[in-house]
């Protein structure tokens, strides 16, 4: 596919030391690889994935810098336990299948993590050779082996366990229910995943725009999914078109929810209805889900701004204004009322969006936004900010500063200021035990609700988090629901 | 894949169809809508549910030609297959023996007032329905919704058909005969909506209103369907699709019904060269 693509890259002379057997001491002097990447005057123009990958030349020379530690602590920092060194080890043999197998054994999503997961908090944030230099890329290498998998087409499907005879119902089809579907096929149950929308995948699909996350590298993990046995059914809206306990009616043994946190949230400041004022979800929904950014080959439009801002600075709102970018827009704005150290997106994505041209408005926020005869957002009103003492999440509280408003004039705004949780399924499931911000409140790591045989994980039990968040918890809930449905008479 | 059972014209750019969606067709109740996507390349478009048999597996909708994708829908013949409908969605209309119940139904809207209708004389309530269209060329359901009334009135803007004048007029009459109204409801364009609204508020006659704003995944997750109700932002799929009609911003629901016009045009004419050049 993309790999292969120019490497003008530091370290290509590393290469010729891979054959050789080489000393710990040596191993540290391979300086960690870089990953070869779209050039961002190009990228902005399209919605290809912005890095190529590795070329098996500098997977092997980043391989070949893990020191294969006895107690590995990297993986202490991985949610899903993937047995790190071991298939690093792998590549560095030149075993890039088995490699990719290694991954499956406990990851359903390897192309997937290799993407999207902030390694530098987890994995790589623990990783030996970190501590006087750079860390192995794990992330890197876990991508290199899935894609190896995935294009070499020699996909190995373990054979499937003996039937329990238990059925399971996940409801969403995002990380947590697609990971939590894989573990519990893999151990012998029936396993159907219940998506309201009409494709498989949750913000995987709907959400990370395709130049981070080519959607067809979901679909592959989930046909995966579905190879190894796990049904999907979509288009069924659990809540609406069956409830919680119809699915018990219907046989079920147990029921996971996985449904994320998916509700938009708002500001509620003046103007904030107006046309061309969208929420992140749906920004992305259009362009992501709906491929408004191929209209009118798709059917579905998209506000193609020239001047767009996006208010917020986690990854969502990176992921936001660099779409804006590629839909047109000539000024793409990042307006976020702390400061820069206090970003909330991982460093990778706002050093993308650097390099992509998006203006930084920080210690900026939104109070008001105008529009025109039309009802079109044409300007919005901003304040400057000042940190003042931190507050309760550590971080210095943003405190606006007296008459300090001024307009920056726009025609589209995506608002990126986070999630919270549906409450279609709280709402028809009688006894389900929420908290006050209407996340299902679990007992313990392994998800189990108030109601027996109802499992919860991810964003609807834990507020807007990250991807492998969400499957760390599916995994948990995964080994606690096989004990109860195994109990069961 | 859904099947399209049936097929009919009911006017010329007015189209019923009965589509096999058993689950749906079982749990559905009046007021309630889905969302559809003709195929792989679609939009999903909310419509209101006319009606359905639970035994046959089946639904009913009921829409209009007005842009790229209603017209591919009218298109599709018996046997063929819709790709994606979700639901049912949204609140069911809340219905109980209010006493006496006016339903007003414009152009299209008649479709979505005919369940409330049925559902609201069903539950004992004495229904005076009045239904309205530009002209007796495009007003559908007069035989349907005249089973499920006490009285139906029928009124065109040009005169060709019953009274001549918009709904509101009718309903205004209806008020002043001495007829006590104890709930309205409002189905139709907005601006009729908006009329009807200011119409019974000063008499004090609660009046729902059934809304159709721009919908994406219609599940409460992308908020394109923002609707201003007493000041508040409420969401037409989930909190919806119907409001109280004396709270409601009209003004806001128009300018974002026409926040695609361009790109909905642009989408009808391409669809129309390209079904051409066939």
């Amino acid at each position: 596919m993309k790999r292969g693509g120019p490497c003008k890259i530091i370290g290509v002379h590393a290469m010729e030391n891979k054959e050789k057997t080489v000393t710990k001491e040596k191993k540290e002097k391979v300086p960690r690889q870089a990953m070869p990447e779209q050039k961002p005057t190009e990228r902005i123009h399209n919605f290809n994935e912005v890095p190529y990958g590795y070329t098996k030349e500098l997977a092997l020379a980043e391989a070949s810098r893990c020191i294969q530690c006895k107690k590995p602590s990297c993986i202490e920092g991985c949610p899903v336990d993937v047995a790190i060194p071991a298939f690093i080890k792998l590549i560095s043999e030149g075993k890039f299948i088995e490699a990719a197998w290694k991954l499956k054994e406990t990851n359903a999503l390897p192309a997937v993590c290799g993407r999207v997961c902030p390694q530098e908090d987890q994995c790589e944030k623990l990783c030996i050779l970190g501590k006087k230099g750079d860390p192995v890329a794990v992330g890197r290498l876990e991508r290199f082996a899935a894609d190896f998998e995935r294009e070499s087409g020699d996909i190995k499907i373990p054979k499937p366990a003996s039937s329990t005879g238990r059925k399971i119902a996940i409801v969403g089809a995002g990380p947590a229910g697609l990971t939590i579907a894989g573990d519990l096929v893999k151990l012998g149950h029936d396993v159907t995943i219940f998506e309201a929308l009409h494709k498989a995948g949750g913000v995987l699909i709907y959400g990370i725009p395709e130049f981070r996350l080519p959607k067809a590298i979901v679909d592959a993990e989930v046909n995966y999914l579905e190879k190894l046995g796990v049904k999907i059914v979509l288009n069924a809206a659990i809540g609406r078109l069956k409830t919680v306990d119809d699915l018990f009616k219907e046989g079920f043994h147990a029921v996971f929810l996985g449904v994320g946190a998916g509700a938009p949230v708002f500001m509620n400041i003046p103007g904030e209805n107006l046309s061309g004022i969208y929420s992140a979800n749906e920004y992305l929904t259009r362009s992501n889900l709906m491929k408004a950014y191929l209209f009118p080959e798709y059917d579905t439009p998209i506000a193609k701004g020239k001047n767009v801002a996006v208010i917020g600075g986690g990854n969502v709102a990176m992921d936001s204004v660099r779409t804006a970018l590629r839909l047109g827009a000539e000024n793409a704005y990042i307006i976020y009322r702390r400061s820069e150290v206090e970003l909330p997106a991982r460093k990778e994505e706002v050093h993308h969006a650097h390099e992509e041209g998006v203006q930084f408005k920080i210690l900026h926020n939104p109070v008001e936004y105008i529009g025109d005869e039309n009802g079109w957002v044409k300007q919005i009103k901003c304040i400057r900010m000042e940190l003042g003492e931190p507050d309760d999440s550590g971080r210095r509280r943003p405190i606006p500063i007296k008459g300090s408003e001024f307009t920056i004039d726009v025609d589209t705004v995506v608002v990126a200021i986070g999630t919270e949780a549906n409450p279609v399924i709280p709402r028809t499931t009688p006894g389900l035990e929420t908290n006050k911000w209407g996340y299902i409140v679990t007992k313990d790591s392994t998800g189990l609700t108030s109601r027996e045989g109802i499992y919860a994980g991810g964003d609807i039990v834990t507020g807007s988090a990250t991807v492998i968040l969400a499957m760390g918890a599916g995994r948990q809930a995964a080994s606690a629901i096989d004990a109860f449905v195994k109990a069961k008479n | 894949m859904y099947k399209v059972i049936e097929k009919t014209f009911l006017q010329e750019i007015i189209v019923r169809i009965v589509v096999e969606a058993p689950e749906i067709a079982r749990k559905r109740k009046a007021g309630q809508f889905v969302t559809l996507m003709i195929d792989e390349k679609g939009e999903r478009i909310p419509l209101t549910i006319v009606d359905s048999d639970s035994n046959k597996g089946t639904i009913t909708l009921i829409f209009q030609i007005v842009g790229k994708t209603t017209e591919q829908l009218s298109k599709l013949e018996k046997g063929d297959y819709i790709k994606h409908i979700l639901g049912p969605l949204g609140h069911p209309t809340e219905i109980e023996n209010f006493g006496t119940a006016a339903v007003v139904g414009g152009g299209v809207g008649i479709g979505v007032a005919y369940p409330i209708a049925a559902a609201l004389k069903k539950a004992g309530n004495k229904v005076i329905s009045i239904i309205g269209a530009r002209t007796k060329d495009i007003l559908i359901l007069e035989e349907e919704m005249k089973k499920v009334s006490d009285q139906l009135l029928v009124s065109t803007d040009d005169g060709s058909y019953g009274f001549c004048g918009f709904t509101s007029q009718v309903l205004q009459n209806v008020i002043d005969s001495g007829e006590k109204l104890n709930i309205v409801y409002a189905i139709g364009p907005v601006p009729m909506m908006r009329v009807l609204a200011n119409l019974t508020k000063p008499f004090g006659i609660k009046t729902i209103v059934s809304l159709n704003p721009i919908m994406v995944d219609a599940t409460g997750m992308c908020g394109a369907c923002r609707v201003s109700v007493g000041g508040k932002t409420k969401f037409g799929c989930v909190d919806g699709p119907e409001f109280d009609g004396h709270q409601v911003d009209f003004a806001l629901l128009m300018s974002r019904l026409r926040m695609y016009c361009d790109e909905e045009r642009r989408a009808l004419q391409n669809y129309r060269c390209a079904c051409d050049g066939k």
